[in-house]
Formats: structure tokens, sequence, C-alpha cells
């Protein structure tokens, strides 16, 4: 193997496998044009190539692939929802998440993990045991934990009472995951891409034409593609290209923010979150700790990051780790959540016939990449709404029948 | 730490003050449809660039307005709200089932 390795480095060829095929001009017109390279706009483009035999499908984006969010998370997979209709569609998620590395023949680095919600108040404490009973009722491995349990399963959690906020019990959620999130995306645009599916980057949409209550084609930095139906998967800029549309969405464009330490010896198998301390950390396969806190106080279209963000989150973290004193931080960034106000995703159909919509995911985006790519390419092909996504419809802030999650978002916000 | 003007307290840290969102006028909840209530309660412009928004100074619970960028992060012009509302707004309450106009 070293001799292979000399061998390769002294040799003038140094053949590469490339992942995706180089990019050509964008063709005039195309069945399903997709906005947005982010994972969950490729997953679409895949699920439509792969199992709808629709590959005349084209995704743009203005930045570089799966640059946005998909790049920026946490990379938490889980399904410990409080509502039925939430729990049903997250649990399908992981599901498809367990065999995707097999399935798109691309190693994400599926990591089951274990997911502990720390309750530090009665009050926490009762909405762990609720959704500990909405979980089971739905079939899915969770349930309340006391102390010593907690000790037995996560040594290294500083479970003394000599704290601001003790810990009194966890929501425990065995299947919690992570996985590398830049790999998701990768592996579905290179299974996408060999179907026939284009990716175009550094491709910004400036305008969508529409005639009649269709969209007729999309207009970009690179001209004008006519489309036989258009669906949007942008983000944090959900509302500016809704705009182009012609509509608004009950959406606010929030930062949320994250770092990761310098590496460490493997301490940490779980993933911890506290909704009370407004915190959650994970140790990746390299050892980094990934931590990650609730979203900024306000509203901003900018990935910047802050250092009150920093004291907050690191202030509690000590709480929970007190050993972490002396670890530095290696890096910090923020992505631009699509916060809704019931903590649920929209997804579906829009006010234009042939134009759907996938945003409003907040900081609950990552988790639910396959399904919603598998889901949303259902209704592009079918053009009915699949029933698992029907509650998350956009319609439904007009009938006052939002689906409350805030209580299961994996920090209060 | 960001400063924030604020036209009661003059400059303190914006750890002290609580978004409010965007400055919009509110139909009458009287005579408007669920639609329209809907729209107003839910929708959002969510604009990026230059808005005009609610801010409260929670020590104090002072309401004001500001003007802010919401692509560069800066506050232009913070100000009280009597610039905008230069008459009292009353909040007329729906009538109750059997009263006239119910």
């Amino acid at each position: 193997m070293p001799f292979g390795l000399l061998k390769y480095g002294l040799s003038r060829k140094h053949p590469v496998e490339r992942h995706f095929p180089l990019p050509t001009e964008l063709k005039p017109a195309y069945d399903v044009v997709i906005i947005g390279a982010g994972g969950h706009g490729l997953a679409a483009a895949y699920y439509l190539a792969a199992y709808h035999d629709i590959t005349n499908v084209c995704v743009i984006d203005k930045g570089y692939l799966a640059g946005g969010n998909t790049a920026r998370n946490t990379a938490i997979i889980r399904s410990n929802y409080l509502t039925p209709d939430g729990v049903r569609f997250y649990e399908e998620s992981l599901a498809l998440y367990r065999t995707l590395s097999e399935e798109l023949d691309f190693n994400i680095l599926y990591s089951e993990r274990g997911h502990f919600t720390l309750a530090h108040t009665d009050a926490a404490l009762r909405t762990s045991r609720w959704r500990a009973e909405v979980n089971k009722h739905m079939g899915v491995d969770s349930e309340l934990i006391y102390p010593d349990d907690i000790h037995r399963l996560c040594p290294s959690l500083n479970l003394s009472h000599d704290v601001r906020y003790p810990i009194l019990g966890a929501l425990y959620h065995p299947p919690g995951a992570i996985a590398r999130h830049d790999a998701v995306a990768w592996g579905y645009a290179r299974a996408a891409t060999r179907r026939g599916v284009e990716i175009h980057t550094n491709t910004e949409v400036i305008g969508i034409h529409e005639e009649n209550g269709r969209v007729t084609a999309v207009e970009t930095t690179k001209g004008v593609v006519r489309c036989g139906l258009a669906m949007q998967a942008v983000a944090g800029s959900s509302g500016r290209v809704a705009k182009l549309a012609g509509f608004r969405l009950p959406i606010k464009t929030i930062p949320l923010q994250a770092c990761v330490s310098l590496p460490l010896k493997p301490f940490l198998d779980q993933i911890v979150v506290s909704g009370s301390l407004h915190i959650y950390i994970s140790q990746t396969p390299r050892g980094e700790l990934v931590m990650g806190g609730s979203t900024d106080p306000y509203g901003l279209y900018s990935s910047r990051s802050t250092l009150d963000f920093k004291e907050g989150l690191l202030g509690h973290m000590l709480e929970l780790f007190p050993f972490l004193g002396d670890v530095h931080v290696a890096r910090q960034w923020a992505g631009m959540a699509d916060m809704t106000p019931d903590f649920s995703p929209i997804m579906g159909l829009t006010p234009l016939d042939n134009y759907y919509i996938d945003s409003g995911w907040g900081t609950w985006g990552f988790k639910a990449t396959p399904v919603c790519g598998r889901r949303m390419a259902e209704l592009i092909a079918t053009g009915r709404v699949p029933d698992i996504l029907y509650p998350f419809r956009l319609e439904r802030f007009a009938e006052f029948a939002q689906v409350g999650e805030k209580g299961a978002a994996s920090v209060g916000h | 730490m960001k400063i924030m003007n604020c036209p009661l307290n003059g400059p303190r840290n914006i750890s002290e003050f609580a978004w409010g969102g965007e400055l919009r006028a509110m139909p009458d909840p009287n005579t408007c449809g669920a639609h329209e209530w809907a729209d107003y309660v839910f929708l959002e412009n969510n604009t990026a660039g230059m808005v005009r928004e609610w801010w409260c100074h929670v020590p104090t619970s002072f309401w004001f307005i500001a003007e802010r960028d919401t692509v560069s992060d800066e506050i232009v012009r913070t100000y009280r709200a009597t610039e905008v509302f230069k008459d009292r707004v009353e909040f007329k309450t729906a009538p109750l089932p059997g009263e006239p106009g119910s």
C-alpha cells in the first residue's frame, strides 16, 4: 500500500473519479426545474429520476452545490416529534436514511447514537412524557428516563445538583443518529446526474414567468428556461423566491449559528440536547464536538457569527460538560433558517397551478431530506398531494390548522 | 455587543431588546374576513433590505420603531411610535353574539 501511494504520487497521471459531470449549457426547456441545489432539491431530483422515470430535470442554484443550510446544519436525525403528523413524517425519513448509503452507493456515514432531550423543569418533564407517549403510540422507540439511567448511558454528563439547572430526566430516543451532511447531498447529486438530471450551480433565479396562473419559464442569470413545472427548495431565501412567483409566505428568515471544537478523543456517543439551556451537542467520527443553539434573537439575511451567541451557548455547555472548559472552538458559522409560526415545514401546492414549494425548514430540515425529496417527487410526478404531506400544506395557515411542533424543536426558540 | 439606540433610554446592548416584527397596518377585526385576518397574522414580507419594525426595550417595556437593513445588519434609525401614529388607535371589540351587528 505505501508503495502504491508512492507510485501514485510520482506518476504524472492522477485519475480521480468525477462524482458529477462537467457543467454544460442550460437547455432552452426542461420538464421540471428545481430551484435550489441543496439536499432537498437534489433528493427530489433523484427520486423523480429513479422512481418516476422523469429525467429531463434541471436543478439550479445561485451558489455552489449544497452550500446553503445543507452544509451548515448539525446533522442530527430523529423522529421523536410531538404531533402524530410530525412523528409519522420524520419516522419515514429515518427509515429512508437507514438504507440511504446502499441506495445511493455512497457512504453517508450514518451513525445511530441515541438522542437525549434533557429536562430541567417539571414542565419540560411533562412535555417529555407527552412526546414519549405520542412516539410510542406511533411505533417510535422513545421513553422518559431518569438520572440513574442517564448516568449509565452517558457517564460524561454532569448530573450534579450543584448547577443552575439540574437535570431531572430526559426523553431518550435510541434511533437518534448523525450523518455526514455533505455526503447526503453529494450522493443524491451523483445518483441523479447518472440518470440524466442536470445540475447548474452559480445560476441565480431572477424571475419567474407565468401565464394564467401557471409557470411557463424560469429566468436565470444564464438565460430563460421554459419548464413544464417548477419547484422551489431554497430555505432561507424562500420568501425572496416566492415573491418572484408572486405570493407571500408565513416565513421569517432568522440566522441559526453553530460551531465545532478542536477534535477530542471519543467520549460522547449520544446526541445531547437541552431545550431549557438552548443547546445541543454531538461528537463526530473525527472527534470534533458539533454544538448549536437557538436561532438569533432577530431576523437577518446574513450568515455572520456573533460573540453573544457563543458566550450564551458555551456558558450552558460547561454546566453539562464542565471538563470542556479548556477546549478551543475551531470553526463557527451560521445558516439562514426559514422559520414558520408553528415550527413545521411548508410543502406542496402554491397559488400557482404547476409551481410547488418545499420550505419552512427552519432548524429541522436536514433530517427530513429523504422523505421530503421522495414525497415531493411523488407530488410532482402524480399531481396528487401525498397523505403524509397534506398536514404541511401552505393553506393550513388560512384555515388556522397549524401543526404545532415548537415543543419538539430541538431547543427553545 | 451590538448597540441599539432606544428613543427613551439611549444606547443599550442589543440583548436588552426584543424584536417585534414588521410594522404593518392591521385590518379592522370587525369587518375583515378570516382569510384577510390570517394573512395579517401569519404572512410576512420578510424583506431583504431596509425594513421598518417594532422593537421593545424589555427592562422598561418601551415599544418603539426601528429602521434596519436586514442584509447588512445595520440599524439606521430608531424613533418613538408617535412619529408614525399621530392619533390614538382605538381597538373596537367585536360585538358579542346576540348584540346588534353580531
